[in-house]
């Protein structure tokens, strides 16, 4: 069997909003293909952690690789175009456009990295058959049931097919049922497609449909489970 | 009755309302039907069936001997129906007391062996509770899972799950329970 193939790497991670510190020295490795669940109590610095892993947030300290990229020093710029191509996003709620039919929401991170209109649309009307919901192309989403909204914002997540879709809370709007539509939904095509899944969850029902979980706990890896004793920001194991 | 006679008997009568059936029928369809149950042992169907007979709750409905040992059908009687229906409508009390194996292993860790042995003993049980989470979770995903296998793996998964949040409610309370136990 050949070694995994790393794709995303953090090394010392430190990050703090004004005195009040997120991430205090946090490391991790993420293989390509793998669905990771990130997983601890509220304000343990999950979300802080996938925002710097996927660009959005630079670190204090630290480094953060996308394969052998250095990602924290690139410019907001470089960054931004980074997650429009490789990397899909998909949060807990808000993020559909209320004017857009779902089939124009789902195109639009195409027509955002300058595709087509035709060939977008197209895209879009696939993407939501594979997700069972062509239905949606035509509603708004003020006509769609909160599982329908959520199918629609992974259907536009995935449609530039990114190399890694980054998640937070995907299913925490939705009643037990319809997130598990989602995540099944969202685990299968992942799978199909080799797509590195990024989850953060503090459910460990949701947890449960990685590989592999990480748990966080006060801003660092909790990684032997004891975790509560505090090392040296930046130490590494 | 203990009441895990009580369970068996009623699923079997349970099983019965559909019509008679053989022993090995039941214990096929119980096994069938509740994948993620302890499989009934053939003794223990035939045991029950012996004691809901003698109650009067089913009584034999046939005999089969073609190429083989005696088989006999078992068919649900009048008061076995109204045991049945009985049994639907009432609520199962909700247990009364803590009784787990895994509150008094923490609990004797704190005790004889402080704060930190607690600690790893709970963060020790939630990883294999997650494991067995992701364990159900593939089950349940799997292409070939039926509807009966999901239903099973979402109620193990739901007591994994109130387990868990006990474990991580307790991990953030060991510090003050140490200080409380050994004042």
């Amino acid at each position: 069997m050949t070694e995994p193939t790393t794709l995303l790497r953090a090394h010392g991670v430190v990050r703090s909003y004004g005195r009040t510190p997120a991430l205090r020295g946090v490391d991790l490795t993420v293989a390509q293909g793998e669905i990771l669940a990130i997983t601890g109590p509220s304000g343990c610095g999950k979300s802080t952690l996938l925002h710097c892993l996927a660009g959005i947030l630079t670190p204090d300290e630290g480094e953060i690789y996308y394969g052998a990229h250095r990602l924290d020093t690139w410019s907001e710029r470089a960054r931004s175009r980074l997650r429009r191509t490789e990397f899909g996003v998909l949060f807990q709620f808000g993020q559909l456009v209320p004017e857009l039919t779902g089939a124009e929401n789902v195109a639009l991170p195409l027509l955002l990295a300058g595709t087509g209109r035709r060939v977008a649309r197209t895209a879009a009307l696939e993407g939501l058959d594979r997700l069972g919901v062509a239905e949606l192309a035509d509603q708004r989403p003020g006509e769609m049931s909160g599982g329908q909204q959520q199918r629609c914002a992974l259907a536009r997540a995935l449609v530039t097919e990114p190399r890694v879709l980054f998640t937070d809370e995907p299913t925490g709007a939705l009643d037990s049922l319809a997130g598990e539509q989602v995540l099944g939904e969202l685990v299968r095509l992942a799978r199909e497609r080799g797509t590195t899944v990024l989850l953060v969850t503090h459910d460990v029902r949701v947890a449960g449909y990685a590989d592999r979980e990480l748990e966080l706990r006060d801003g660092l890896v909790d990684g032997d489970g004891l975790g509560l004793a505090p090392r040296a920001p930046g130490a590494t194991r | 009755m203990n009441s895990v006679a009580v369970s068996t008997a009623h699923l079997l009568l349970g099983l019965l309302a559909a019509g008679a059936r053989y022993g090995y029928e039941l214990k096929r369809s119980h096994d069938e039907r509740l994948p993620r149950a302890k499989p009934l042992a053939y003794g223990q169907v035939y045991a029950t069936l012996g004691r809901l007979e003698r109650d009067g709750l089913v009584e034999q409905a046939g005999q089969d001997r073609e190429g083989g040992p005696d088989r006999t059908s078992y068919a649900l009687t009048g008061a076995g129906r109204d045991e049945l229906d009985r049994w639907l409508a009432s609520t199962e009390p909700p247990a009364p007391h803590v009784n787990s194996e895994l509150l008094a292993k923490v609990t004797v860790a704190l005790l004889v062996a402080g704060a930190e042995r607690a600690r790893a003993t709970l963060a020790a049980q939630r990883r294999a509770h997650i494991a067995r989470v992701r364990e159900l979770t593939k089950v349940k995903n799997d292409p070939v899972a039926t509807l009966d296998d999901v239903i099973a793996a979402d109620y193990a998964i739901a007591h994994l799950d109130a387990d868990l949040r006990w474990l991580e409610t307790t991990l953030e309370r060991v510090a003050d329970w140490h200080r409380e136990v050994h004042s």
